[in-house]
């Protein structure tokens, strides 16, 4: 299946990306979500500009107590990074299951947030690490945190005419953390995702991918544990999805299986 | 727009349409059929080529991404008349039924022997995860990637 028409530039730095995002298009990086929804003509931007090549968004580093992860870095790279294990292990852990090896070759960290597939595995382990979506347009730089950033059904706070560059997240060795998912067999993508990360203190964060149409943190499951309990509902007056791989009833079923998952992981 | 790439170590100056697939081009342009179109989604494997030495889905990756790149499908694997320990192994442990998938198969074995010469069975299961057998041959195959990986002369 080829996309219909559509025309192909190269950016060579940031500063350029944008610029050429400001003439319209849509910025794309290792395409892994974007050219399939392309051909199936989900998407249909008139111009691509490839940001696969750009360097600097391409480094992990560490900055005083943030682990800053660069928008191009593929999942395969995350996954192997022992700055990312030693900081934020479950990030390393989550993208060792995206997709397959091949897939994690290209597809990028940055892509995958600016995609905002409601079945990714990146946006509940950014919500669940409470990290912050670095973006540059026209008018510079800004910081949308993670849970500020999924606005609805594929869709972000991104505007047109801004490329993610980076991924900040506090280090959180002292925590445990652990994303859990029950993968759809052929596209990998997460039937359920559920990502919970519990503090020194003891205090936990629940996030989800795969359950609803947007990726959510669980507030009322960690109300419900933060007041003590031992475990809780997941999903709690969430619009719950429902397709031809998983009805709603089993969705819940397997976001409550999930959390009971991943809080036995990180007790 | 024009790219330039090497493909199985002979330099291309090729004109594309921008939204030509890698997959297409090497199969309509160049003439390289070995790389097969199947789910189309990413998903198969059946499409996989090497890009600068790393295994991907040439389905999934503009021609214009690869420009500059050295790429490497089945059909340059072979030393002349000397199968890759890959393809022998595949001959050797019957690895291939229909052969469609096969392609696929060899590539992604490739890149995983190149990183990990002496892989555990585990880790080749693992490593296929993206690499579907519609005739479900999956233990011949495993069988032949283990052949490879003690037949292998130099790492592949």
């Amino acid at each position: 299946m080829i996309t219909y028409p559509f025309q192909y530039k190269r950016a060579d730095s940031v500063a350029d990306a944008v610029a050429m995002l400001g003439e319209g298009g849509k910025a794309l990086s290792g395409g892994h979500s974007l050219i399939p929804s392309m051909k199936l003509r989900l998407n249909a931007p008139d111009t691509l500009v490839d940001v696969g090549r750009i360097a600097e968004l391409k480094t992990i580093t560490v900055d005083g107590n943030d682990l800053v992860i660069g928008a191009g870095a593929t999942h395969g790279q995350i996954a192997s990074s022992s700055v990312v294990k030693q900081h934020v292990p479950m990030f390393a852990e989550g993208a060792a299951h995206i997709g397959d090896p091949s897939v994690r070759n290209r597809g990028t960290i940055g892509g995958s947030l600016a995609h905002a597939d409601p079945s990714a595995d990146w946006p509940a382990m950014v919500l669940a690490a409470d990290a912050t979506i670095v973006v540059q347009g026209a008018n510079g730089s800004r910081s949308i945190a993670a849970s500020d950033f999924f606005t609805g059904l594929f869709s972000t706070a991104l505007e047109d005419d801004e490329l993610i560059t980076a991924i900040r997240v506090s280090s959180q060795a002292d925590a445990k953390m652990t994303y859990q998912k029950f993968a759809q067999p052929a596209s990998r993508y997460a039937l359920v995702g559920c990502a919970v990360v519990k503090s020194a203190d003891g205090s936990v964060r629940v996030a989800f991918s795969g359950v609803s149409d947007t990726p959510f943190r669980d507030s009322a499951a960690e109300s419900q544990l933060n007041g003590g309990a031992s475990s809780a509902n997941a999903a709690s007056g969430q619009s719950i999805m429902s397709d031809h791989f998983a009805t709603e009833e089993y969705r819940r079923h397997l976001a409550n299986v999930y959390l009971k998952r991943a809080l036995a992981a990180v007790a | 727009m024009q790219i330039n790439l090497t493909v199985n170590g002979k330099a291309r100056a090729s004109e594309v349409e921008d939204r030509t697939l890698l997959v297409y081009y090497l199969r309509e342009q160049l003439g390289l059929t070995g790389a097969h179109v199947a789910c189309d989604t990413s998903s198969c494997g059946a499409c996989t080529v090497h890009v600068d030495g790393v295994a991907v889905k040439s389905c999934t990756l503009l021609a214009a991404q690869a420009d500059g790149c050295q790429v490497t499908t089945i059909e340059g694997l072979a030393s002349g008349n000397d199968l890759h320990p890959l393809q022998q192994g595949f001959k050797e442990c019957h690895g291939l039924q229909c052969g469609f998938c096969t392609p696929g198969m060899i590539m992604t074995a490739a890149d995983l022997l190149n990183t990990n010469p002496h892989p555990s069975e585990t880790e080749i299961r693992v490593a296929l995860e993206g690499n579907i057998c519609r005739c479900t041959g999956y233990h011949n195959i495993v069988k032949a990637i283990q052949w490879a990986a003690e037949h292998q002369a130099v790492p592949a």
